[in-house]
């Protein structure tokens, strides 16, 4: 078996070229949407952490973390809890933790539904980033130490 | 009202007992990636019981978990040496787990009497929740008005859980830290 730093064949690199935008790109629709049709913060946030790992497993660990480093997926977790706790904390100004204080607006648009959308994104920011770090810390850091 | 319908059941009974022998077949099997993807079936099978009883929420998250906890297990443990737990029958461990199973099917089946019907639960909060929902909180997806919005100090809870976990993991895999000098 070939060492796992350098990636699987070509033909997997040229799919996996192909498809990882894809991935990426309905893991945030679907976190966007959340509030609209199903899904929401944390499928949404796994399928983008899948594409990140998609690019583990055809490039090897080395080109992907060009991408997305581990400092970087942890500030982004940092982020993410920061910004749910921040959402939560700002509904204390209209009366009580939680409290929904922005505009409802128009049902089946997507601007609508107040902190939902936000605390969706919160929610995928760090589900996200949290399974690619456990991804990252179960299988390369084992394999650094060889 | 039945809240599933005749059709739903005869669809979700096969899979059921497809869960469960795949789940039998995940304990029992002696190859480690045959156990993993015996889990992963039992695992697909969930999400698409999921479906049928008209959860895509639940069916969307259970499908994506599983395919990240198949690639993490077969990255995580195939190239690992695991040592063989194949010692032979032991014959008093076969007759105290027949016992306790026969405990829990006993008990088991009392407390399940008491019960309520499926789908119809005691507390009737959820009935406010369906007539109210899209009103108080402008969401059309009722799923996420309920998690985000009356139930988002839960989802608070369990957003922290998943951080601790995740901190968790990092500070016992790193290698910083653990450089003796």
């Amino acid at each position: 078996m070939k060492e796992p730093e350098q990636g699987m064949t070509l033909i997997v690199k040229v799919i996996t070229r192909l498809t990882v935008g894809f991935i990426l790109l309905f893991g945030i629709y679907i976190v966007l949407h959340g509030h609209i049709s199903p899904g929401g913060g944390f499928a949404g946030g796994v399928i983008v952490a899948l594409s990140f790992i998609h690019l583990i497993l055809a490039y090897g660990g080395k080109f992907a973390f060009k991408k997305l480093n581990q400092t970087k997926a942890s500030f982004l977790e940092n982020i993410g809890a920061i910004m749910f706790f921040t959402i939560a904390l700002l509904g204390i100004i209209g009366g009580f933790f939680f409290l929904n204080f922005l505009k409802k607006g128009e049902p089946f648009h997507l601007a609508s539904a107040g902190i939902i959308p936000f605390c969706n994104i919160a929610i995928c920011l760090k589900v996200g980033a949290g399974l690619f770090l456990i991804f990252v810390a179960l299988t390369l850091f084992k394999m650094e130490k060889k | 009202m039945d809240f599933v319908t005749l059709q739903e059941t005869a669809q979700l009974y096969p899979l059921l007992i497809f869960m469960i022998l795949a789940a039998i077949v995940a304990v029992e099997t002696k190859d480690l990636l045959s156990s993993i993807i015996a889990v992963g079936a039992a695992g697909l099978g969930l999400s698409v019981a999921f479906l049928i009883l008209k959860a895509p929420d639940l069916a969307i998250t259970q499908l994506v978990v599983e395919i990240l906890c198949l690639i993490l297990l077969i990255r995580a443990t195939i190239k690992r040496d695991i040592p063989s737990l194949n010692r032979g029958t032991d014959y008093a461990r076969l007759i105290s787990a027949l016992i306790f199973v026969l405990v829990f099917l006993y008990f088991g089946y009392f407390a399940l009497k008491g019960l309520p019907p499926f789908g119809k639960p005691y507390l009737n909060v959820s009935q406010t929740y369906l007539n109210e929902g899209l009103k108080r909180t402008g969401a059309a997806n009722l799923v996420a008005a309920v998690i985000l919005d009356f139930r988002g100090y839960d989802t608070f809870g369990e957003a922290t859980v998943l951080f601790t976990a995740v901190i968790g993991v990092i500070v016992v895999l790193r290698k910083i830290g653990r450089i003796k000098k």
